[in-house]
């Protein structure tokens, strides 16, 4: 198990060691400076010419990785052109944010997937399957986005049941430290969260109905009705048990959604997180941020999968680590 | 509207019809075609997808208005649905449906171009990394790790902060080489299990090289897998491209696509909310026609995995 875990752990590190160094090479090939060969210039050519020395854009490349390497070893990810800070500082700033985002999502995508798997599973073909199934293939489908402008538009602007965006009210809450500002903040997280949380919702649900209807024509499930359990308890302790390993897979894969979702919903509700933050930086050409934010990325889809792996050897006791 | 286009809209949906039944008659003759039919939403699927693949190809025909005309943006813009605007005018004062029209040849071309690239290479990779196993299949391997440890979207907002602009084919091409990581994977667990069987040997015994024996042997037995790995895959792609176009980096405007149609109409959702409802609409309908018709494919081709 320990030196299963080492070379797991080894692996990823070495992905996320080769994600940023194709990311470097990708920067510095393709532009290398804050002035590229776009028409629209950011800054005039003398900016540029100093901008490129004070960043060392002007050393050979080998050199320029090595830096960069070591500082990225210190936790430096470089310096924003456009809002003039450290990206480490932009970046700790908005990942809370998006992070706060992607738990409340997940809260919904899973409690709310497994209860329609479930209840799917045990109506197995009948009406309520069907419906629910087809809603959820519906939902599934839309793009992540519209269905936030759907539920903008319906709870916040139709409505006002929802406040339409930011996270907090400035004037009366700009810090969380009263009990009605953090009501403020859920307020303000909802819509955000729901339209996350229900897409993912979605593919939970039908992913979780398969696992339980698999595990429901199991033998040791007749065992349990067979001695006289109820149905209840069969479904929800027997058959669950079993039936919730895909979850751990699916926790994996939920993460590259939730990122990639989280870009898209945080620019609709105008909730400054880290994919909001990415795409603002491109409007202004500030592709340290925008490769930044990529790093981060990557590396929380690593770790993702690797708490997935881990938590499936830890909850499997059939599956045998190799080497082990 | 004029009476031309609505009457070449009832063809189009005449013709959809038509060619549904005509396929499902022709499917009821096999077994694989009858476990497809089985599905419910399979035969509506086809029929929405056929509806917008005549939309797509008769567009011309179809559309009422030039779909990027601006017809008149004093009296014109946001105008709400009516017989004369079937689905409203935009911001820009333009025919919404005429756009959406028009935007299926973009959104579902980059799709369905994407796709074909994604899976040529995933294919190809995925058999290449099954058949010689050892170095190439580990060194192949690591690089499909990489590839699916980069959320596809960064690595756009990247390719766009470097690049300003992407040209349209530049797109497609940067969509398909980055959507190829999970087909490869799936292609190899199967080769490297199709590899050890007899008739693999066999060709190998009557003097076939790797590149006959992976094209002519192997590849077609992986078909079923691929085919439903790209159904389901178009419309990831479809929904990748109307987020990209939506942030402003995808299909520049005025060429319509579904997910820039989507960002001119957002800003004025709350007076016209038609103009980012309808295309919105139009991609959650195709997508979820190519996931049903994915779904049934996995279980009329490849029945040890049904879903069920």
């Amino acid at each position: 198990m320990a030196v299963w875990l080492v070379r797991r752990l080894a692996a990823s590190i070495a992905i996320v060691f080769a994600v940023i160094t194709l990311t470097f090479f990708i920067v510095h090939l393709a532009r290398g400076s804050p002035c590229g060969p776009s028409q629209e210039q950011p800054f005039p050519p003398e900016v540029c010419d100093t901008l490129i020395k004070q960043f060392g854009l002007d050393q050979p490349l080998s050199v320029q990785y090595v830096r960069y390497l070591g500082q990225l070893a210190r936790g430096n990810l470089g310096r924003s052109f456009a809002l003039h800070r450290p990206v480490a500082d932009a970046l700790a700033d908005a990942l809370p944010h998006t992070f706060v985002l992607a738990l409340a999502a997940l809260v919904i995508d899973f409690s709310l997937g497994l209860a329609l798997g479930i209840y799917q599973a045990v109506r197995e073909r009948r009406f309520a399957d069907i419906a629910l199934g087809n809603i959820a293939l519906f939902i599934n489908s839309m793009p992540t986005f519209w269905l936030g402008l759907v539920l903008l538009l319906v709870f916040a602007q139709r409505l006002h049941w929802f406040p339409p965006g930011s996270p907090s009210n400035p004037v009366l809450c700009p810090r969380l430290d009263s009990a009605y500002c953090v009501l403020d903040f859920l307020w303000h997280l909802a819509l955000p969260a729901l339209t996350l949380g229900l897409v993912g919702a979605a593919a939970t649900a039908r992913y979780q109905r398969t696992a339980m209807l698999e595990v429901i024509r199991q033998d040791y499930v007749r065992t349990a009705r067979a001695k006289g359990l109820g149905e209840r308890r069969v479904l929800l302790v027997h058959a669950l048990r079993n039936a919730l390993l895909p979850f751990i897979t699916l926790f994996g894969l939920t993460f590259p959604f939730l990122l990639t979702g989280a870009v898209l919903v945080e620019s609709v509700f105008s909730w400054p997180g880290m994919g909001r933050l990415a795409v603002d930086a491109i409007g202004q050409r500030d592709y340290p941020v925008v490769t930044a934010a990529a790093l981060v990325a990557s590396a929380m889809v690593v770790l993702g999968n690797l708490l997935a792996d881990v938590m499936y050897v830890g909850a499997d006791p059939r599956i045998r680590v190799p080497g082990a | 509207m004029t009476f031309a286009t609505w009457l070449a809209l009832g063809g189009a949906v005449l013709v959809a019809l038509l060619g549904v039944e005509e396929s499902r008659r022709h499917a009821m003759k096999s077994v694989a075609g009858r476990r497809f039919l089985r599905h419910p939403t399979a035969a509506p699927a086809l029929f929405v997808l056929a509806f917008f693949v005549i939309l797509a190809l008769a567009a011309r025909l179809i559309a009422p208005y030039d779909p990027i005309e601006h017809l008149d943006p004093a009296h014109l813009a946001n105008h709400a649905p009516s017989a004369r605007f079937l689905l409203g005018t935009d911001p820009y004062s333009r025919d919404v449906w005429s756009r959406l029209v028009f935007g299926a040849r973009i959104s579902l071309g980059i799709g369905a171009l994407a796709m074909l690239v994604a899976v040529t290479l995933g294919a190809l990779v995925g058999s290449v990394a099954g058949y010689f196993r050892r170095w190439v299949d580990a060194a192949l391997m690591r690089l499909v790790d990489v590839g699916l440890a980069m959320p596809r979207i960064f690595v756009f907002l990247m390719a766009v902060a470097l690049w300003d602009r992407v040209a349209l084919w530049v797109l497609v091409l940067l969509i398909g080489l980055t959507g190829w990581f999970g087909t490869s994977r799936l292609v190899r667990a199967e080769v490297l299990s199709l590899r050890e069987r007899e008739f693999v040997a066999a060709a190998g015994a009557l003097g076939a090289g790797p590149t006959r024996i992976i094209l002519r042997h192997v590849l077609p037995n992986v078909a079923a897998p691929i085919i439903v790995s790209a159904a389901l895959g178009i419309g990831n792609v479809m929904l990748l491209e109307a987020g990209l176009s939506f942030l402003g980096m995808g299909v520049a405007s005025p060429t319509p696509s579904w997910g820039n149609m989507i960002f001119d109409g957002w800003l004025k959702m709350e007076v016209a909310p038609w103009s980012a409802t309808f295309p919105g609409l139009a991609i959650s309908l195709v997508v979820m026609a190519f996931n049903a018709v994915g779904d049934a494919l996995r279980d009329a081709l490849d029945p040890r995995k049904e879903a069920r």
